[in-house]
Parts: structure tokens; sequence; C-alpha cells
């Protein structure tokens, strides 16, 4: 028999055939029905906003993955995610260089410089609209009308009782590009859910720790699940695997504070929304988390017989 | 019957037992030269007792147990004895082997045989099983007697007998349950005899229905109980997990959890030991992969050379990229085909080129799928970092020496991560530094 150049590794021999490409190009699939509403609603202005900043994110990791000397792995997917992700959470009407300037901090400061993918302790897309928010606050908060691109106020500073359910429902409000409709988040929430890469821990957890907030404070808890960040928040961005904690309790912790988080910020904060920095805030404590819920390892405390 | 379910993660592998399920064992006619290894169990090497130029028979003792834990060998032919030498082990090291020529007369040592083996006391039993050279056939290699005998003061509740098969492709536990559930449960009830165990339990995964029926027609009030085919649900602590609720305790044994736990394989080994006088020259063997013309499940003589095994399943149809001695999940590849086949040896696996590929190696995302699927509870992720870092202390503290090496982790992670590697790295790093420090 000719040589066979056997490979001889350790064990095991198989592998599972889901990659980290793939998780990341699934949660891509999974934004397209926000996508599609968000083209819909605001138009051309959401294809401006998610080109440019799809495209500073990759050119941005690609310069750092560059001056680093470490291998180019921009398509992995994940520098795409994150712009897309940010453009999602910012006004239709933001300014092309601004949302340039977001992304490429989203993913410089927001990523790279913790070391990259898998190493950033903040959500990069959040890092990048909390930037956006401190330094551009007017333009951050400047919203328009679905359709006529007439400034307009959002349902959150409005009120429940100026606001449609309905138009909450499907997005025919003012506000983020891709957060408005509830129905386009829940389809790729349901299929992020059956491709296993949403752990429904947090998502539940979130959102229902604000429907629980909601009623304690007296207050319409539909209307807050609906209005602003927390349905594409909970469902897109506190999932983010690299920030979230790694234990199933941990999950639950981190949703409900995430939750908890929100509705102190929007009931008594100065801020009519708040999940950019429950979210953030939660992702600081995530090590804490990973460390206070670890699980009982088998056969630990268990009693040996004499 | 029952059914139980399972608490732990694992995963539900592809079923690469297809290939070979249906196939009945076929006994595999010895080859012209065997090379049987001194180390086929767990302990000390095997002490040979014959001579380079010695006749000898079938079954006929070659070499001895060395100290308390280790296992004789027996000739599994009739023939020369051709050289005592340096062999490569399946595990890839250079281990002495007796090299015996093949007389093809098959001529037997006198067996001594039982009709009621059941009514024999259980130090005879023992003693039978010992001299025999039973070992565990599931991959750990454990003396069989010594397993049987519970240190003073421990009674046994449950003896379980293993038939879960839980790695891919593999059918040689399945196939011999369907083939010869007789001797199996007669193993069984010596065992139990043997060691004093209360209760007898068969534990079988729900993907071998026919073997589950084979064992139920002959297990008469016996307990069989059904178990989802999840891997790793043969691995002992979680099977004792599963049937008792009980958990073996960090650093023990099943001993200490009240139950013993063998192989369906080493059942039919113990059954023929006793009742037939037999000693353990043969076992069946899993020859299964892609690149093989055909696959099969053999019984065949221990010593078998692996290049053997492959041409009597037709030999290659493609260049296969990796050659596996064991299951795909714990089994260790093989430089070439130049080693034999020994009592722990459940199967030889060829992997196509494409499944064989070194994958490329992404950071971690933290997806925590490792630790979802790790059957210990462990955080395969920390565990990780932990050896990549040179972090001993927490390594330990994390529970490195409570993993089992089933290598889910390293099967789920979709960044591809040598998990386990880096876990073994740090239990070495670990186990040295106690030694050291005791």
């Amino acid at each position: 028999m000719e040589d066979m150049n056997l490979i001889v590794a350790p064990s095991p021999h198989l592998r599972d055939s889901d990659t980290t490409e793939k998780i990341m190009f699934s949660v891509l699939i999974s934004l397209l029905p926000v996508i599609g509403a968000s083209f819909y609603f605001f138009g051309w202005d959401a294809v401006r906003l998610i080109l440019l900043s799809s495209a500073t994110a990759i050119i941005t990791e690609y310069a750092f993955q560059y001056i680093r000397k470490i291998p180019i792995q921009i398509g992995d997917g994940s520098a795409l995610l994150t712009g897309v992700l940010l453009a999602l959470c910012v006004p239709p009407s933001l300014p092309s260089w601004m949302v340039i300037i977001g992304s490429a901090f989203a993913i410089g400061i927001g990523k790279q410089v913790f070391g990259g993918l898998g190493h950033n302790p903040f959500n990069p897309a959040l890092v990048g609209r909390a930037f956006l928010t401190a330094s551009f606050a007017a333009a951050m908060t400047t919203w328009t009308a679905p359709f006529d691109a007439v400034t307009t106020a959002t349902p959150l500073v409005l009120g429940a009782a100026r606001s449609s359910l309905p138009d909450l429902f499907f997005g025919s409000v003012a506000g983020s590009l891709g957060e408005t409709s509830a129905l386009a988040i829940l389809i790729g929430g349901i299929y992020l859910f059956y491709k296993g890469v949403l752990d429904h821990r947090i998502t539940v957890g979130v959102l229902g720790t604000v429907v629980i907030m909601a009623l304690l404070t007296g207050q319409d808890p539909i209307f807050h699940l609906l209005a602003g960040s927390v349905l594409f928040g909970a469902v897109f961005m506190a999932t983010d695997m690299v920030t979230s904690p790694i234990t199933k309790g941990g999950r639950w912790i981190f949703g409900m504070g995430i939750g908890l988080i929100i509705m102190l910020i929007r009931i008594w904060g100065s801020y009519p929304d708040g999940v950019t920095f429950a979210i953030l805030l939660m992702n600081a404590v995530t090590p804490l988390l990973n460390r206070w819920t670890r699980p009982r390892i088998y056969g630990q405390g268990v009693k040996v017989s004499e | 019957m029952r059914r139980v379910k399972s608490s732990f993660g694992g995963f539900f592998p592809n079923d690469a037992k297809k290939r070979t399920a249906q196939t009945p064992i076929e006994i595999l006619k010895a080859p012209e030269t065997l090379v049987v290894s001194l180390s086929q169990h767990a302990g000390k090497q095997a002490k040979p007792v014959v001579a380079k130029g010695d006749e000898v028979l079938k079954g006929q003792l070659i070499a001895e147990a060395d100290g308390a834990i280790s296992a004789p060998i027996h000739s599994p032919v009739s023939g020369t004895i051709k050289a005592i030498e340096p062999r490569i082990h399946p595990s890839g090291d250079s281990i002495p082997a007796i090299v015996i020529e093949n007389d093809g007369e098959e001529k037997w040592i006198e067996l001594e045989q039982h009709l009621e083996p059941v009514q024999l006391d259980a130090s005879t039993i023992r003693e039978k099983i010992r001299d025999a050279g039973v070992v565990g056939m599931g991959g750990g290699g454990f003396p069989t007697a010594l397993k049987l005998e519970p240190p003073e003061g421990i009674t046994i509740d449950f003896l379980i007998i293993n038939g879960c098969e839980c790695e891919p492709y593999l059918t040689a536990d399945d196939r011999i349950m369907i083939e010869y559930a007789k001797e199996i449960i007669l193993g069984a009830r010596l065992m139990a005899k043997a060691s004093g165990a209360r209760q007898i339990v068969f534990a079988i995964e729900d993907n071998k229905p026919e073997a589950i029926n084979a064992i139920k027609a002959e297990a008469g009030a016996l307990d069989v109980v059904v178990l989802p085919s999840k891997y790793p649900m043969g691995g002992e602590r979680q099977l004792i997990q599963a049937i008792t609720g009980r958990e073996v305790p960090s650093g023990g044994l099943p001993y200490d959890a009240g139950v013993i736990v063998n192989n369906v394989g080493t059942a039919y080994a113990v059954a023929k030991a006793v009742r037939d006088g037999q000693p353990f020259i043969s076992r069946v063997i899993t020859v299964s992969g892609d690149p093989l013309v055909e696959s099969k499940n053999f019984f065949a003589p221990i010593g078998t050379p692996f290049q053997y095994l492959i041409e009597s399943a037709g030999g290659f149809k493609e260049t296969p990229g990796k050659i596996v001695a064991g299951g795909p999940m714990m089994g260790s590849a093989q430089f070439d085909l130049d080693s034999s086949m020994g009592k722990t040896c459940t199967g030889l696996l060829a992997l196509a080129k494409g499944e064989s590929a070194t994958p490329n190696v992404l950071p971690c995302i933290k997806c925590a799928r490792c630790v979802d699927v790790c059957p210990a509870n462990l955080l395969p992720l920390k565990l990780e970092a932990f050896g990549m870092n040179e972090m001993w202390n927490e390594a330990y503290d994390y529970g490195a020496l409570d993993c089992i090496e089933c290598g889910s982790c390293n099967y789920v992670c979709p960044s591809k991560r040598p998990l386990l590697q880096y876990i073994r790295f740090a239990k070495r790093e670990i186990i040295a530094e106690q030694a050291k420090s005791s």
C-alpha cells in the first residue's frame, strides 16, 4: 500500500458541523426582516446607514488586524454584524459622517483594543451607540416619522396614552432604524432561537422583568415592551454571546438586571429609553456573574462512604 | 423495563452506527502472525512466562499478572513464539509484545467447564475471572476480578451492566447483546454473586431496540433500563447518576456510591471464563468507516494486526485521512497499521480525508456550548484558558481533575478550539505537582 500520510491528532476525532462563522451569519440572516422593515419605513436612509456602517466596520477591523500583524479574519462575519447592528439602532436622519465615526469607534475601541473577537467586555455596537449618544446628543435624539421624514417625537416621549399599539407592533412609529417594528424583531428572534443561537434565559429575563416592573409601577407593560429599544435589545443586543454570561443561572440574572435597569432609567432617569446603558452596565457585571453562578461540579460536595 | 432520563448536557451524535448496526458478528479467521501486547489492561504490564521458540496451545498462559493491578494474558492461537520484543501499541508507545506464529491447528488447552456456574462461591468465581485475564472491555481495561472485590465494609447496591455504547460508529456491544444475550445474562449473574451486589441493572440506549429486546427476552426478572442515546451516556459516572440518582464523589470510585459498572462484553467474557473455562483471547471489534470497502463487526483474536483487520474488511476504496483505534470520541489516532488489537480495543475506524482535516481555530466567542454539554458540569472554556496560561491553581479550583475527557466540549465548539487538550495538560501538571508535594 502506498504511503497513506495519516493525520495523527488527539481525540476527539469528530467535530460538529456548526462554526462561529455560521453563527455570525445566522444572526445576520435573522436581521433581514428588521432590515426590510427599516427600508419600508425609512427608505433610502436605511440603505445609506447600513451600508456605511457595515463597510466602516469591516475596514476598521481589517486595519486593526493589519497593523497588529495578526491573521485577517474579516470573513468571520463578526465585524459586519457589529456594523449592521449599530446602523439599526441609530436615528434614520443621522448624518453619514457620524455613523462612520460611530462604527469605527465600535470596532476600534469597542472590540479591537481588547484583542478582537471574543475578548471585548462590552457589546461593540452598543459601545458605538453610547459614544454617538454622548458625542452628538442632538442628532442622536432627532427622530423622524416613518414614510415622510418629518421630525417628530418617539412613543417613549409621547407616552402610552398617545401611542397606538398596532403601530408600535408593526413599526409605523418614529424611532431608531431597526427598532420600531416589533413584528420584524420577533420573526428574527424566533429564527435565532430555532437555530440555537439565542438563549431564551436572557431574552425572557429582560422582557419578563420589564413587564413586572411596569405592573408594579402602574404602567402599561405592553407599551413598555413595544416602545423604544427593549425588544431589539433583548433579542439582538443582550444575547451577544461574547458579552453575556456563560452559565445558565448567570444568564437569568443578567437578563433580569437589564430589565430592571431599563425600567429604573425609564421611570426615574433622565433618558427616555435606557436600554443601551442597561445592557452595557450588565456587560460589566458579566465576569462577576460567571463567578457567582458556577454550577456544582459532578461529584463535588458528595460524601465518600467510609 | 423502565426508561430514565439523564440530567447532564451531552449531545446527540449523528448516527454513524448505521454502517454496522445490522451486520452480524463475523468470526474472524486468525491471521498467520499475532502480536500480543503485554499491556492490555490498567496497571502493570504482564510478565512473559514463555520464551522465543516455545510451542504454545490456544488458551495457554503466556504472561502472568505482575502485582495486584495487572492481568494474565493467554495465547489466542496454537503455534510458536517467534519473538518477545517492543512493538507499537495502539496508544502510540513502544511496548513489549509476544509475537506468535499461528500453526492454524486451533489446538486448545484442556478446559475446565462448569455446567452450573452460578453454584460456585464468590471467591471461586473471582479466581476464575482473574485467571482468565478478564479486564474491562469498555475501554478502561481495569482487571474485572479486582472490581468485583469491593473493599471491606462497602455494600454494592447495584451492578450496572453497561450496554450504552454511546461512541459514534461502534456497534460491538450492540451486536454482542443481540447475538449472545444468554451469556451476558449469565455473566451478569456471576458478577453479582462474585461482588455481593444486591441488584443487577442492564443499561441500554434507546437507539438499540433489537439489543433491548434480546436482553429483555433473557433477563427474566432483572431490571432493564432504557436511556436516551446521548453522548457520553455510557460514561460510568453519568450512567450511575442516571440510574441511581447517586453521584460518584469527586476523586472517588463507583464503590463509593455503592455501584459497580461493567461492560456487556466483559459480562460475556466472564460467562465464557467461568462456565466454559475459556480465557479471554478474543473480542468483538467494529471495523468501520467510509474509506473501507465494507464495514464489519468481527469476533477477532486478541493480537490481530490492524493491517489484517482492514484487509478482512475488504481494504480501502479510498485513502483514509485518519485511522483510529477505539471510538471516534476517545480513541487514539494511529501513525500506520502496524499496531494490533488488545483487550480494550472496541473499534478500528477509518475516517475520510475530509473528516480528518485539522479545522481552522477561531477565538472563543463564549457561546458556552461546551458548558451546556459538559457531563461533569465544568466550565471547559475557563479550564482551557487556565491551561493555556498555565494557571494550575485556578484550573484545580475549577475542577480540572473532575474532567472525564469525553471530548464533548471539543465536539460542539463552533470555534473548533482544542479545549480538551488544554484540560488534559492542566490535569497532568496538577497531578505532577501533587505527586511532588506529597
